[in-house]
């Protein structure tokens, strides 16, 4: 647990804290204001009149089972404080270590990117005070990252950019800072230092994006690629993929850039677009004010859907970079990066078009299944076993998927073998069992494990398709239904349905439904 | 039981391994001589008795039950206060770690436990390190065993204390600076440096991390090969350990310095150069030649640069290295920290520090502070690349460097510590070896006027220690400096 006896405790940051934010309240409460005059259409006008310009810094934590430096579980959720070591509680004279696999993950992220990998990187230090940085510095890397360059193509608005890649280099995570939900909350901040230590990528992207849909577009698209080589989960609210955004505005036209503003603190996806629009707004009133806009970092508050100025960059830390001593060059040959690019999937864009030619899919069909690798593996297995890629894509995205959501499930702990669910497609296919009927079997199947075949045999759910039982139930629903009978021969066809659904009824729900409308068909016209 | 303490590590551990003496026996004399002595000499922060004798006794018993002893079994040692030992408070002569008991042992200390050496005590140093005299302890200035006004050097000032006092064969010191090499100058005992990457520093409280590095006191060059043996080698621990095969350190101690080439830089040692100091090291090498060595001169155009960089450097490394100390995680927190972070952090390490250590860590605060980085920082690693680049050098021509290992016998006490750039100025010939990486070691070669003794460093090639250990071994056969004992 938290030991805050032992030292781990700390005092309420009150004075400077509360200083800071009491003006940040007034800053944001006179914008607020502002805002509340303004027009849709005068809003439309201004965008049209400046253009924005983006660039995101994205923050991803690598998948591997250990810290970058020691030798801890980077598992999540655990009791506070108890994934740690010497290491990454930064105790007298302990060393980094570097972990292989989180430099192969960053190498698998680079190549997956489209980013050079250098033959030399170097870590350096970061050097800033702070509570959660139990070394006082953080070890990453500055002036010689791991990999430079790389594009990535995005489509928004049906407009299809090349967003550029400045660099992608490795780093360690902090500890978390927990200022509240303790008795003593009002006096003290605790620590949690599982988090320390844990391996991040940091990817930078140029400036190259125009507006908040298409930064969405692309963060959308990184952290696809990313999930999908399996270096990253994606999951924002845990905190393994973290996004800034460097925001400025420029009048249409102008080449030079407007002065940009930092936008920290977005830790959820839908919350992206939304805080690089504010922040847009936010700019283009300043100037059509006639203000300036100013360097600094801001911080996006979700709650008020705002964002407010965290620190001015006189106020900007000097971190004080120097290469980290502890840690050799990290030297990174040829032959390494042809072991990671062996490893390397097949990336979603890529796979999507395959879908989309070898199963004849449609595109939104592919672009579900490729949402994960574990999908379209899975996805694959089912259409390959059953031979019929067009239902398999059916029950994947429809009973499967939303049974997975429904149990909050990931595709991987699915007691379900694609296939099993092949089988069951197969059946279908085959007219062993009709569609309304596998739903129930699909259910069935899901936990147990049990086979299609199985479930059909021991529950007797097969269609029935011998003609000779199903005539005998059509005449009796002939006979029970005089009135629609007469009906249909007097040229109302609609009453057909009706009589095809008594015979479904009379047959437990187990007949034929081709061989049904026939004979119904038949003995009705005769 | 006392004249056990006059007898060498490997001897002590022969006679352990053989049953003629028992570990326990050697552990209480060393513990009755720190404790007859410490009154006098401040050399030890932490005594560590009972740990000690138990420790011992479990010597004694592996060797009734017929176990291989380790090759340092038996054996007492003092381990500066800068390495960590699981359990036994380590401080680094801090007030900021005062209370500070590691959760885990330095690679050192499970590397020497492993072989059978028993540690005794925790030795006084300058505070993290940093400084010439001993001075600079947050427990106060260790005093020479020959002269109780003078200083032991710095920064292992105990551990050096130790070994000339008898209190232990062994000890061990780091050298960032010089900080083995001219505190074993100053007690009259053999200080060595091994090559930056020879030994692991995990564990080591870390003040400038690529200097660095952790060696051997002893009374002679075969006992500090003896420890140096158990203590090289890589660890998966520290990525700056070097993969280097380490030779068997004892098998080079022929005694025969026949055709070894001895470089001397002439100009360098020419200035500011005490008149013993001169005369002592002149001796040395006519020895040294008359035994069968040749001496060559060797410039080192740069080594005038080395104080400088070495203060650029050191203090930008240890700016960092001990921002870790703000009373957050471990160790001191001001009591007068509670209305802000900011307060919590200024006030810890403002009573924690002692002046030094402040004042190193303003310096390299500012080297590595954005404006100043490439004039200060970088600059100095270009001359550091200069410097390496002289020994690179001078070694074409020469298997060794020599030089005195201080330009002065031990100073008084109080003497430099109004001065700090005097100070920083007494590790003129040893701050070179830290900032190439090179093996160094420092021998007694004699004294100035009222016994105070006086060493000869010499610096070999990157991982040639055994060259070093070689030639320091025959000059022990040639003469007998490193036998005599202070009066305490
Ligand atoms: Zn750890």
């Amino acid at each position: 647990m938290y030991t805050a006896a032992a030292g781990w405790c700390l005092p309420r940051l009150n004075n400077s804290i509360a200083a800071g934010a009491s003006a940040e309240c007034d800053n944001y409460t006179a914008i607020h204001v502002r805002f509340g005059f303004r027009t849709p259409q005068s809003e439309a006008q201004l965008i049209v009149k400046y253009e924005p310009v983006i660039g995101l810094e994205i923050h991803a934590q690598l998948r591997t089972r250990t810290k970058i430096f020691c030798g801890c579980s980077t598992a999540f959720g655990a009791p506070p404080n108890s994934q740690v070591c010497p290491t990454c509680l930064g105790l007298p004279g302990a060393l980094p270590v570097l972990n292989r696999q989180a430099v192969d993950f960053a190498i698998k992220a680079a190549l997956a990117l489209g980013c050079a990998v250098q033959p030399e990187s170097i870590f350096a230090r970061k050097n800033y005070f702070y509570p959660d940085l139990p070394k006082g510095y953080q070890i990453s890397q500055y002036e010689k990252p791991l990999a430079l360059g790389g594009a990535v193509e995005v489509t928004a608005a049906g407009k299809t950019t090349q967003i550029g890649l400045t660099r992608i280099h490795m780093e360690e995570d902090a500890g978390k800072s927990l200022h509240e939900g303790f008795f003593d909350s009002d006096r003290n901040t605790y620590v949690d230092y599982n988090r320390s230590g844990v391996p991040l990528i940091e990817i930078v992207s140029e400036p190259d994006m125009r507006s908040a849909a298409e930064a969405a577009e692309f963060f959308t698209h990184l952290r696809e690629v990313l999930v999908s080589i399996g270096v990253n989960d994606g999951n924002m609210e845990e905190g393994s993929l973290r996004c800034d955004a460097n925001v400025s505005v420029r009048p249409a036209g102008q080449a030079k850039f407007g002065t940009k503003a930092e936008v920290k603190n977005v830790n959820s996806f839908r919350y992206l677009q939304k805080a690089i629009e504010y922040e847009i707004t936010r700019q283009i009133e300043v100037l059509e004010e006639g203000g300036r806009v100013m360097q600094e970092t801001r911080l996006w508050d979700s709650s008020t859907g705002r964002t407010h100025s965290m620190r001015s960059k006189e106020e900007a830390h000097d971190y004080r970079y120097f290469p980290e001593p502890d840690l050799p060059p990290l030297v990174v040959d040829t032959a390494r990066i042809e072991a990671v690019r062996a490893t390397m999937p097949e990336l979603p864009e890529a796979r999507r078009r395959r879908f989309v030619a070898a199963y004849a899919l449609p595109e939104y069909d592919a672009g579900v299944l490729t949402q994960s690798s574990e999908l379209a593996d899975y996805y694959e297995q089912v259409a390959r076993d059953s031979g019929n890629p067009k239902a398999a894509s059916n029950w994947v995205m429809g009973e499967l998927l939303r049974t997975i959501n429904d149990r909050g499930m990931n595709i991987a702990d699915v007691p379900l073998t694609p296939a099993a669910l092949a089988g069951l497609v197969a059946l279908v296919d085959k007219g062993t069992i009709s569609s309304s009927i596998a739903k129930d079997v699909f259910g069935k199947m899901f936990d147990s494990g049990r086979s299609a075949d199985d479930i059909v045999a021991a529950d007797g759910l097969a269609q029935n398709s011998d003609e000779a039982a199903l005539l005998a139930i059509v005449h009796d629903v002939m006979g029970k239904n005089a009135d629609a009978v007469t009906q249909y021969r007097a040229g109302k066809n609609q009453t057909f349905g009706f009589l095809v659904g008594q015979v479904m009824k009379g047959s437990g729900g187990k007949a034929n439904p081709k061989l049904a409308n026939e004979l119904l068909k038949r003995e009705l016209n005769r | 039981m006392a004249d056990v303490l006059n007898r060498t590590a490997r001897e002590i551990r022969d006679e352990v391994a053989g049953g003629t003496l028992s570990a326990v026996d050697v552990c209480g004399a060393s513990l009755d001589r720190m404790d007859a002595v410490n009154p006098a000499l401040n050399a030890f922060n932490h005594i560590a008795r009972d740990r000690a004798l138990e420790r011992a006794g479990e010597i004694d018993r592996q060797r009734a039950s017929g176990a291989t002893l380790g090759p340092l079994a038996g054996v007492p040692i003092a381990l500066k206060d800068n390495m960590c030992v699981k359990g036994m408070r380590t401080t680094a002569s801090s007030r900021i770690l005062d209370n500070f008991i590691p959760p885990y042992d330095a690679t050192v200390v499970a590397r020497l436990e492993r072989a059978g050496a028993v540690i005794v005590a925790k030795t006084n140093c300058d505070e993290f390190a940093m400084g010439s005299s001993n001075e600079n302890s947050a427990y106060g200035a260790v005093k020479n065993p020959w002269a109780a006004d003078r200083t032991p050097g710095g920064s292992s000032g105990g551990s050096a204390a130790a070994v000339a006092a008898r209190c232990v064969p062994l000890s061990l010191g780091s050298d960032t600076g010089g900080s083995i090499r001219q505190p074993g100058s100053f007690c009259g005992v053999v200080g060595f440096k091994p090559t930056y990457g020879r030994v692991s520093r995990y564990g080591l409280l870390a003040f400038a991390s690529s200097l660095d590095q952790i060696g051997p006191f002893g009374r002679t060059a075969a006992d500090a090969a003896l420890a140096l043996s158990v203590l090289a080698g890589p660890d998966g621990a520290d990525a700056t350990t070097a993969t280097e095969p380490v030779p068997d350190y004892l098998a080079a101690l022929t005694g025969d310095v026949k055709g070894i080439r001895i470089g001397v830089p002439r100009a360098f040692v020419s200035e500011g150069v005490d008149a013993d100091v001169r005369r002592t090291f002149d001796e040395a090498l006519e020895t040294l030649r008359a035994a069968g060595a040749t001496l060559v001169d060797v410039e080192l155009p740069h080594a005038k640069y080395a104080i400088p960089v070495y203060y650029l450097v050191a203090t930008a490394e240890a700016s960092s290295n001990l921002a870790r100390y703000d009373g957050v995680k471990y160790g001191y927190r001001s009591p007068h920290g509670k209305d802000s972070l900011k307060a919590l952090y200024s006030r810890t390490r403002d009573e924690g520090f002692g002046p030094e250590v402040k004042r190193r860590i303003m310096l390299g605060t500012y080297v590595l502070s954005a404006g100043y980085y490439d004039a200060f920082y970088l600059k100095a690693q270009q001359v550091r690349t200069l410097l390496r680049r002289d020994y690179e050098k001078a070694f074409q021509k020469a298997d060794v460097v020599a030089m005195p290992t201080s330009p002065m016998p031990p100073f008084k006490l109080g003497e430099k510590t109004d001065d700090p750039l005097q100070m920083y100025l007494a590790d003129v010939f040893t701050v070179s070896a830290n900032l190439t990486g090179a093996p160094g070691i420092s021998i007694p070669c004699g004294f100035a006027a009222g016994r105070l003794p006086i060493g000869l460093q010499l610096t070999g090639r990157m991982f040639d220690e055994s060259t070093l250990f070689r030639i320091a071994d025959a000059y022990e056969r040639l003469t007998d400096w490193h036998t005599q004992s202070p009066v305490i």
